[in-house]
């Protein structure tokens, strides 16, 4: 497809191709990856454009390959992005525990597909939305972002490239098979006009340099490999220079500032959006594909005059808590529709379950919709939900 | 189109290879030629020829959200199996358009029905069939006015090859030309 690069047009895009497009406009220019359906068109458009930019595509002999190059890439200053379905991103967990513990940033796209093994290769789902929050081993907080349309696809890849690059992690942006493959219109923006988290260069001397500072502010200051900075990447319990530690105390602010970098930023990292929540008593809490049911489903019930709205979270990790407390607590209702067996409703269930106290929870109720055969939860079948908890 | 608000779900059916899926991307491009909102979506198998396949497609001059035909405004099923599948989805005010090259059968509906060989009058006028496609999305463009006839040229035009051009814009013509007999007929 072509693109004017200086003038705003409306152009018809797939959800997929508006994922790589969005990364390059954030300033992508190594990908790595091993194609996979749903997301395959993520590799081609970058195979196609990166050579035109003087930047790297490699097609890996697996995901760990992938992912691992995508590492080593961005810590020699490339900014970087690998795209993969959930037979994939299994395999890529032991690499992003590698570049969540080593603060290496970096994006993971997973385009879900129906599981678990190689499942459904062409059905939509969304069974791994656990798996983006806990799939590496050991404690680390994750980063994991998901559109529901076209155009979001692209405003969401340009954030979960800035991100990473900012809080210096890998950053997990999640599609299906619906919303990868689906095509709609779209408005590129002027590139000069998309903000752009860069890498800022060190200005210390080399030898006062420390790849992992203890108070760190974000964005900071980072050296890549053969810019004349030396300091060391491992996998073990590092101090400030990288290099391994057994020491608690070193140790403590290694994991410390892994959580804290994520804790205290929820509200720069979390994004939300509520439709037709300020007078609703029942509220529909839906995410990416199944949202675009969940909106239908509003509409039809306001139609009938049952106040009904709903509450997206665009950003799935870190779980917007605290906005499900502020916006939630007072609904009688939760509706959670989801294409898997119940994963977004369990963090809900979570928080609600600290407000929502013995007696409360006798008046009110989250009601879970789970579908996993392949297909989409309709509007209809939503509808049918609120009727019975109106 | 009128300023009424109107939203159009259109399903293209049949087997993987038969170019529903590109059909459907042409009928969603020509709709944002017409400045409208329109969803495309798909359905197939891991297979890359034969199986189900499926294009739908959502034009609206309103805000509409999910992505997938539910209750098809028009139905293009170029199988019989696809036909059999989908009719009961149908509108009864909706339209199907059937291939009769393939389909036998149709059951009762009450919707308004359109059948001709297509793959047969592209095998004879265009000596392949392989714009079946474009030609039967050409027929139901003029049956239904989903989208206008000049944006459905241009995004012919615009998606094929420069090799494939000339062969498309003759299977629009035919596709406009055998819309214009069936409505002359009633």
């Amino acid at each position: 497809m072509s693109s004017n690069k200086n003038k705003p047009k409306v152009v018809l895009m797939q959800g997929n191709e508006a994922m790589a497009r969005g990364a390059l406009a954030a300033g992508l220019d190594f990908f790595a990856g091993y194609p996979i359906t749903p997301s395959t068109e993520i590799a081609e458009i970058c195979s196609i454009e990166l050579p035109k930019i003087n930047g790297k595509f490699i097609q890996m002999e697996d995901e760990i390959a992938s992912i691992s190059a995508i590492i080593g890439a961005s810590l020699a200053g490339a900014k970087t992005m690998t795209a993969t379905s959930g037979p994939g991103y299994s395999l890529m967990t032991e690499g992003i525990g590698f570049a969540k513990m080593t603060e290496t940033p970096c994006v993971v796209v997973n385009v879900m597909r129906g599981g678990p093994s190689t499942g459904l290769p062409t059905k939509p789902s969304q069974s791994d939305i656990m798996q983006a929050r806990w799939g590496n081993h050991g404690d680390a907080p994750a980063i994991a972002l998901y559109p529901n349309s076209v155009s979001e696809s692209y405003e969401l890849s340009i954030r979960a490239m800035n991100l990473a690059e900012k809080y210096r992690t890998c950053v997990v942006l999640l599609s299906d098979e619906v919303l990868g493959h689906m095509r709609e219109p779209i408005e590129l923006p002027d590139l000069s006009q998309v903000k752009i988290v860069r890498r800022i260069t060190p200005t210390k001397p080399p030898e006062w340099y420390q790849h992992y500072p203890d108070n760190p502010k974000y964005p900071m200051p980072k050296a890549s490999f053969g810019e004349g900075y030396r300091f060391h990447v491992t996998g073990l319990s590092h101090d400030a220079k990288g290099f391994p530690t057994n020491r608690a105390d070193e140790t403590k602010v290694l994991m410390d500032r892994l959580r804290n970098k994520i804790a205290y930023h929820i509200d720069d990292i979390v994004q939300i959006e509520n439709y037709q929540m300020e007078d609703a008593k029942i509220a529909i809490f839906a995410a990416g594909i199944a949202s675009r049911a969940a909106k239908e489903a509003v509409v039809k019930a306001r139609k009938k005059g049952i106040k009904v709205g709903l509450m997206r979270p665009l950003t799935i990790w870190p779980f917007p808590d605290a906005a499900v407390r502020k916006y939630l607590a007072d609904k009688k209702a939760i509706i959670v529709p989801e294409l898997n067996q119940g994963q977004l409703s369990l963090e809900l269930k979570r928080v609600m379950g600290g407000i929502w106290n013995y007696e409360i929870r006798k008046t009110k109720k989250i009601k879970e919709i789970h579908r996993t055969d392949g297909l989409l939860i309709t509007p209809d079948q939503i509808l049918q939900s609120i009727m019975e908890v109106k | 189109m009128s300023n009424k608000v109107f939203k159009k779900e259109i399903r293209l059916s049949g087997s993987g290879g038969q170019g529903l899926i590109t059909a459907g991307i042409i009928l969603a491009r020509a709709a944002v030629l017409d400045k409208v909102r329109v969803t495309q979506t798909q359905s197939y198998g891991p297979e890359s020829r034969g199986g189900a396949s499926r294009a739908d497609v959502i034009i609206s001059n309103d805000e509409f959200y999910y992505p997938e035909a539910v209750n098809f405004d028009v139905l293009l099923s170029l199988t019989q199996e696809a036909c059999d599948k989908y009719l009961v989805n149908l509108k009864d005010s909706g339209i199907l358009i059937a291939d009769t090259t393939n389909i036998k059968n149709i059951v009762h509906t009450d919707a308004k029905v359109y059948k001709l060989k297509f793959t047969e009058i592209a095998m004879d006028k265009l000596g392949t069939t392989l714009p079946t496609n474009i030609l039967t999305l050409a027929f139901l463009v003029k049956i239904t006015g989903v989208v206008s006839e000049n944006s459905l040229k241009i995004a012919v035009r615009d998606s094929m090859k420069p090799q494939f051009i000339d062969l498309n814009s003759k299977a629009v013509k035919i596709g406009f030309k055998l819309a214009s007999d069936e409505m002359n007929k009633q």
